[in-house]
């Protein structure tokens, strides 16, 4: 088990909730729940943070937001969708502002849904994460993370955008954001020719 | 001047012990705190635990110089303790603490982020506020003991039989606690970067910093708490081996008073924080001095 499961700093995120589930997140932090027993802390900076939690839907104006306080996380991190609006939308789904759950815009490793979630399930969320951190890390140690070669930074650079453009098949195990994941597919799908663009020409040049 | 074996001793136990001993306060620390708020708290080595993760994670930096600049502080941090324990000359102690703090300030100006460079401006102003008492308790070690080396310091050169510095530096003895609380980073005092959720501009001074290179910052931390701590030590002794425990409780003590007004304070504005270091500076400090002076004159 590495360091980060013992140690997992989280930054909270208020999407478009209705506060319900800030609440509840911010309950976890009280003497009653006390989440830093286990070692969690919440910080306020991106930078710090191991887990994001993210509460309510997200919306056309902080789709920005959310992106760039996922980016700016250092890998290893994992994201918690707290609560059903930022699982799914929730109530707020059908509103002209509503783009979805947090999965329409960054990869999400647990949802907790709930309406508001209970800080017992939050708790337990972050648990699970911690699951999922572990195996990210895991995957880093196989992999240099430092991208030295351009056909490297290309890999990289579709390795972000899996969940999205995952590929039809899943190739051993499930794929997740951050894990190992090798260029083959591009070349041993040749149906995926449509998908493909003039940034996968490099990753098919390093398969030959 | 034969370097002595004391000195020697203590320059590698705290080398080698300083960060151990550190990490373990702070772990202490957050205990304490956590009972005193009515939690249960996280466990005593969270710190070191927090360390680890920390090295374990993506390295990210804004620039290639502020990993330069962080490295500095904690190696200047490092001489620092040093000196200190080596018996070196207090003055010169006091100069490299202050060039290691400015490390610190120069690489979280140098990420251009407008949240470390608040930071940095009131690490500044806290260097501004504790900075003259820091000097006023050398100047005060020094009437009493006729000298600047930490080494006849303790071993009580120049006192009286059986006086100990505390006697004749009360006042100042009080200042130097009321700027430890800065120094420490505790409430009210705490402006440039709190440990306490939800306090804090993003994260202060550290806001740019991650990974391996806020490990470094902990670890300088580290350092520096226990050479603080080695410092309320100065106060006590005598060359007599019970002053020396003696001493090494108050400094224990002193570091639980510093939990106690952390947990019992909210943070202060900067303004309240510069003038009253300053009016305890000066009603405490600079008037110990004088009359230290007069009486000196009078024996
Ligand atoms: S899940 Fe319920 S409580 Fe939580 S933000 Fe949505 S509406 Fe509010």
């Amino acid at each position: 088990m590495s360091y980060i499961t013992k140690s997992p700093w989280i930054i909270h995120y208020d999407g478009s909730s209705c506060n319900g589930c800030d609440i509840e997140v911010l309950a976890c932090l009280t003497p009653m729940y006390d989440v830093e027993r286990f070692g969690i802390i919440n910080t306020g900076n991106p930078k710090h943070a191991d887990i994001f939690l993210i509460t309510g839907s997200i919306n056309e104006q902080n789709v920005s937001v959310v992106k760039q306080i996922y980016e700016q996380m250092p890998e290893p991190k994992a994201v918690a969708a707290i609560g059903i609006c930022a699982t799914s939308g929730g109530v707020f789904k059908d509103c002209y502002n509503i783009m979805g759950g947090v999965d329409t815009v960054i990869p999400v490793d647990v949802y907790v849904p709930g309406c508001a979630a209970r800080p017992e399930a939050i708790i337990d969320g972050v648990v699970r994460a911690l699951g999922a951190l572990d195996e990210k890390k895991k995957a880093m140690e196989k992999r240099p993370h430092e991208t030295t070669t351009a056909a490297e930074a290309v890999a990289n650079l579709d390795r972000m955008g899996l969940p999205d453009g995952a590929p039809p098949e899943p190739l051993e195990e499930l794929v997740l954001p951050g894990d190992d994941i090798e260029v083959k597919y591009f070349g041993t799908q040749p149906d995926d020719e449509s998908a493909d663009d003039s940034k996968n020409s490099g990753s098919g040049k390093e398969e030959a | 001047m034969p370097v002595s074996i004391y000195a020697v001793i203590g320059l590698v136990c705290y080398l080698i012990a300083g960060p151990f001993v550190g990490g373990l306060l702070s772990g202490i620390d957050r205990k304490v705190t956590a009972r005193m708020q009515g939690r249960f708290g996280p466990p005593i080595m969270q710190p070191f635990y927090d360390v680890r993760k920390l090295m374990e994670k993506e390295p990210v930096t804004v620039n290639s110089g502020q990993d330069f600049y962080v490295m500095c502080f904690l190696i200047f941090i490092i001489i620092t303790g040093g000196l200190f324990f080596f018996g070196e000359n207090l003055l010169l102690v006091i100069f490299t603490l202050t060039t290691a703090n400015l490390f610190l300030v120069i690489g979280a100006y140098s990420s251009n982020s407008p949240y470390a460079q608040i930071g940095a401006e009131r690490e500044l102003l806290q260097m501004m506020a504790y900075e003259p008492m820091v000097l006023l308790t050398a100047v005060g070690l020094y009437m009493t003991t006729g000298s600047f080396r930490i080494g006849d310091i303790v071993a009580g050169v120049g006192l009286d039989s059986g006086g100990i510095p505390l006697q004749y530096l009360v006042g100042i003895f009080i200042g130097y606690l009321f700027i430890l609380t800065m120094k420490f980073r505790k409430s009210p005092f705490d402006l440039s970067l709190s440990h306490h959720a939800h306090q804090e501009l993003v994260k202060g001074v550290t806001t740019e910093f991650s990974g391996r290179t806020l490990a470094l910052i902990e670890i300088a931390h580290w350092y520096e708490n226990v050479f603080l701590l080695g410092f309320v030590f100065l106060f006590f002794p005598n060359g007599t081996w019970y002053m020396a425990v003696i001493g090494a409780a108050v400094a224990l003590l002193a570091f639980f008073l510093e939990v106690f007004i952390d947990n019992a304070f909210a943070r202060m504005k900067w303004q309240f924080a510069l003038k009253s270091s300053w009016l305890v500076t000066i009603t405490f400090g600079a008037a110990n001095l004088i009359l230290l002076y007069y009486l000196r004159g009078l024996m």
